[in-house]
């Protein structure tokens, strides 16, 4: 079984937001970068199912130098090898191209990515690579076996779940419930890691669909008061005369 | 309180020290702390009970003999990453740090150091995974501070060894598989030994009642003339240099620990500082705490660059015993203070066990005494600035 899962590399989310650059570009200054944590729990996954049958997993990130603290990271979770497409993320299409280009001729059983990465949130890598390969899209997967050539899957719908099978290869993007938890690398691990192949792969290239304008942060929260319980008054009359919403 | 989200305070950019390799070796011991101590400690203080679970936990995350090389199971890195591997482990709960400390600095450590290729091979990578569990002894019911004069001994019989003596105060005795454990022969020079439990005339009771690391499990080692095989002797090794070789390695871990429990406390305090309210604003707007506060996180910030620069030193073997003694005794000092400050900070909540810092400050009462108490550590760096010895 051949599992590659794609990864990217995101600010952690306690990171502060900022911009740079006429706000068009987002400020790493001093930001902790951590895999995206859908597609560390997809990788949590396909670890598992190589383990439980055999196999190989590859990580595969589009990014830049920066990116490979993440992805060796992956290769201390276990998986065997990497590879980093040598380009700054742009938008989603650029990113699925570039997937789809690496895993063209690879014969991939199962290529999942998360089901959206936490920075951006676009919701569409997995699917356009499934495309542009021409095979299946399984989107919301919270649950996955395989037997033999077949993935038996639980996708979350609204209100429940759905189970499918889909025989290889296909695209799966993974979300809270496909693992429990995200594997945490072993000291062991992270020592191996640094003899693990990480390859670098120049991209192809891909006119950008979408540009920029600007990013725009949300109005700051305003502060909470606190009213105590008897006095109804109080809060009739700040709803009133402040909030305006009576 | 949530810790999933946990960042340690890192005011002079140490960070910029470490390699990507350090940093995600903090990060997988933290995240373990988060998701499988901290939701489990409290409890194991409070009914005084080890959480045996966690050993073999603490084997498949590599906290066990982690410098020790890949082929002993170790993971094979270097000091730095033991050190925030013990770091991380203390913010935690220092009983816990002291269970990683036996296993690898006092137990893992004179296998690998003074041992031959044969118990090597037979007992490092079963430690390293925490199939065995190890305990050290070394500490006697009359001999503290003054090792040299204990009282345990080997008398050689032909095809064996035959031990007598106790030991007590010893981290992981009562669930310990093997015991490293130092007496002296009819030449009155200190070996080492491998004592297995199960051997005839081997006891290890369990200590109770401890008011400190109430969530590790301490205990005697009693030898009532104990056969011991001849190659359970660690060959490569003669002298009161040998324990004091492997207390060095542990005392280093410690002072990379206690920096973990000091960060908990200050992270609680702050927190609280800046969410309790008097007088209409929070605590944190008051000089008086805010002193504490910034007096905290300046003593946590010098024990970091002495915890730095000290792991830089052992990885180039160039830490010196007297380095190490200052550095224990400077870190865990300063992470007592921080402990009290930041009780004080919490007011009547800090004796709380909703926070960690109480079982911290009690915890440490401990840790400032055994490997070397407080005041022999201060007596160490004046014998090595004055070349004459208080003690002797």
């Amino acid at each position: 079984m051949k599992i590659l899962v794609c990864i990217s590399n995101v600010p952690d989310t306690t990171a502060k937001i900022s911009f740079v650059e006429d706000n068009k570009v987002y400020n790493k200054n001093n930001v902790q970068f951590i895999i995206s944590p859908y597609e560390e729990l997809a990788l949590t996954r396909a670890l598992e199912l190589k383990e439980a049958a055999s196999g190989t997993i590859t990580v595969l990130t589009v990014g830049l130098q920066d990116a490979e603290p993440t992805m060796r990271k992956a290769l201390a979770m276990g998986a065997d090898d990497a590879i980093r497409v040598n380009t700054e993320a742009k938008d989603a299409m650029f990113v699925a191209k570039q997937i789809a280009e690496v895993a063209k001729n690879k014969n991939y059983d199962i290529i999942f990515t998360g089901k959206e990465s936490i920075d951006y949130n676009g919701s569409q890598v997995g699917e356009m690579v499934a495309e542009l390969l021409d095979i299946p899209s399984i989107t919301s997967v919270s649950g996955i076996d395989v037997e033999g050539t077949t993935g038996k899957i639980q996708r979350e719908i609204d209100g429940g779940y759905e189970q499918i099978e889909c025989e290889f290869p296909f695209v799966g993007s993974g979300q809270k419930g496909i693992a429990p938890e995200p594997r945490i690398p072993a000291m062991r691990g992270i020592m191996m890691a640094r003899k693990k192949p990480l390859n670098i792969v120049e991209p192809v290239e891909f006119t950008d669909l979408t540009q920029v304008i600007t990013h725009t942060l949300p109005e700051a929260k305003s502060a909470c008061t606190m009213i105590e319980p008897d006095n109804v008054g109080e809060l009739v009359r700040l709803l009133h005369e402040e909030a305006k919403a009576i | 309180m949530n810790y999933n989200n946990y960042k340690s305070v890192d005011y002079f950019n140490l960070d910029d020290f470490y390699s990507s390799e350090h940093k995600l070796i903090r990060q997988s011991i933290r995240d373990w702390v988060n998701r499988s101590l901290k939701p489990i400690i409290d409890e194991a203080n409070h009914k005084h009970e080890f959480p045996k679970q966690i050993i073999k936990q603490l084997g498949a995350l590599g906290a066990f003999g982690p410098y020790i090389p890949l082929k002993y199971g170790g993971a094979g890195l270097d000091y730095i990453s033991y050190g925030l591997i013990m770091q991380e482990l203390e913010r935690g709960d220092s009983g816990i740090r002291s269970v990683a400390s036996v296993q690898s600095s006092l137990v893992m450590y004179p296998i690998f150091e003074f041992g031959n290729e044969e118990q090597r091979q037979k007992y490092l990578p079963k430690l390293a995974s925490g199939e065995l569990v190890g305990a050290f002894g070394l500490t006697e019911p009359n001999h503290g501070s003054d090792p040299g004069a204990m009282e345990t001994n080997i008398v050689d019989k032909g095809d064996y060894y035959l031990l007598n003596g106790a030991k007590m105060w010893i981290t992981n005795s009562p669930i310990a598989d093997i015991a490293i454990v130092w007496a002296k022969d009819e030449q009155q020079i200190v070996r080492g030994l491998i004592v297995e439990k199960g051997m005839s005339g081997f006891s290890a009771p369990e200590t109770h009642n401890k008011w400190s690391l109430r969530a590790s499990i301490t205990g005697e080692l009693v030898f009532e003339n104990v056969k011991i095989p001849k190659e359970n002797i660690l060959p490569n090794i003669k002298g009161l240099k040998g324990p004091m070789k492997c207390l060095n390695s542990a005392r280093y871990g410690i002072a990379w620990g206690v920096i973990g429990a000091a960060m908990d406390c200050y992270d609680t305090a702050l927190n609280y500082a800046l969410e309790r309210k008097q007088f209409n604003k929070p605590i944190a707007s008051f000089q008086l705490q805010q002193k504490k506060l910034a007096e905290i996180l300046t003593d946590i910030t010098k024990a970091q660059l002495m915890a730095w620069r000290i792991g830089t030193l052992k990885n180039d073997n160039r830490a010196t015993p007297s380095q190490i003694s200052m550095i224990k005794r400077n870190n865990v000092q300063m992470a007592l203070n921080t402990a009290r400050e930041s009780r004080q900070i919490l007011g009547a909540m800090g004796i709380s066990g909703d926070y960690p810092i109480m079982r911290h400050m009690i915890n440490l009462e401990s840790v400032i005494t055994y490997e070397g108490t407080h005041d022999i550590h201060l007596l160490i760096t004046g014998f090595d600035i004055t070349k004459i010895s208080s003690f002797k």
